[in-house]
């Protein structure tokens, strides 16, 4: 892409942190899009090989599949979606704040950010707390109330701890990530001219959001005629 | 609106919020269609919805829709590896309880294989 290259002058910008090897902020910050992009599809493919396997036991073993929407609490995992699209939200937003040298409310939004993805955790942990006392935990306490789908409805629950404890392991990477964000904020690194770590984090944390929003009607909804 | 050195594209307020409002109305909506029966097209609805989901949030919040084409070209690429995977993975389920069938013409009558 033809782009014309604007001399620097050094003393009337803020930091632009401009590695050698990039001529202009805007390459670094393509490069550094670009880059994360290519992180993100291995994510992508990481996740799609639980998604894969999912699928194919739920053809496998439909009606155990379809029998565990049962004991899914709907309310808590439509509340988690919820509180996850907010914390995109906020974080969108602190992107933006970062992109207008709006340092309070860069912080203020990586502080909301960081309060709904411990919300949501702590929702996930209580539901983790319902399926241990419901014996719906595969392997070391599972006892399903239909005997017939013992085996099978084991499966799901296999999958589900495994996607929705990777999901959350990730949540949990982001929020240490989101905590080095807010002390960099705190630091004035960030300016209209160099924001690329929280624009970076915040492709991040929406991956994660939209992960998510492929686990909840796959494991909370399908099946769940009533 | 660009307010540094980059020339990025920075969203309006006002897009953001109605993204999210969409989001919301969204999940409402596959909350609801879940409790409603149709047969076969309650996965087909929910996965649809998702999709949709996860457009906005990727065009939008994750501003693919001001990104470079080669990046665009990347996240395509992306999805396509997901879809061979997906793929490949169902050819292999679907056809393992095939059993061969000799056919007419895999058969020579004077015995042997015929090519």
């Amino acid at each position: 892409m033809a782009e014309t290259i604007t001399p620097v002058k050094e003393a009337a910008v803020e930091n632009i942190r401009l590695r050698h090897h990039f001529a202009t902020p805007a390459q670094q910050m393509d490069a550094a899009t670009l880059g994360m992009w290519t992180f993100l599809i291995t994510e992508v493919l990481f996740f799609g090989g639980m998604f894969a396997s999912y699928a194919v036991y739920r053809n496998l073993y439909l009606g155990a599949f379809a029998s565990t929407s049962e004991y899914m609490n709907v309310v808590l995992g439509g509340t988690n979606t919820a509180v996850l699209i907010c914390s995109s939200l906020t974080m969108v937003l602190a992107v933006r704040a970062a992109q207008l040298s709006n340092r309070r409310h860069t912080m203020l939004f990586l502080v909301l950010t960081m309060i709904f993805g411990t919300a949501f955790l702590v929702i996930k942990g209580v539901e983790y707390h319902a399926k241990w006392v419901e014996h719906l935990v595969p392997g070391f306490n599972f006892h399903y109330p239909i005997p017939q789908f013992q085996q099978h409805a084991q499966i799901l629950f296999f999958l589900y701890f495994m996607m929705t404890g990777m999901h959350a392991l990730h949540m949990i990477v982001g929020l240490g990530l989101l905590t080095y964000l807010l002390v960099q904020a705190y630091r004035r690194v960030f300016n209209a001219n160099y924001f690329a770590p929280v624009e970076m984090i915040g492709l991040y944390w929406h991956f994660v959001d939209i992960v998510w929003i492929f686990l909840f009607p796959l494991l909370y909804l399908i099946g769940h005629r009533k | 609106m660009s307010a540094g050195l980059l020339h990025v594209h920075i969203p309006k307020v006002r897009t953001l919020v109605l993204v999210w409002l969409a989001l919301i109305c969204l999940t409402g909506l596959t909350t609801g269609a879940s409790y409603v029966d149709l047969g076969w097209m309650n996965i087909v609805v929910a996965l649809l919805i998702a999709v949709s989901k996860a457009s906005l949030v990727a065009w939008i919040f994750m501003g693919v829709r001001n990104t470079t084409t080669l990046t665009k070209l990347f996240v395509v690429a992306g999805l396509v590896w997901l879809g061979i995977m997906i793929l490949i993975t169902f050819s292999d389920y679907s056809s393992r309880t095939w059993t061969y069938q000799a056919q007419p013409w895999a058969t020579n009558p004077a015995g042997g294989t015929s090519r």
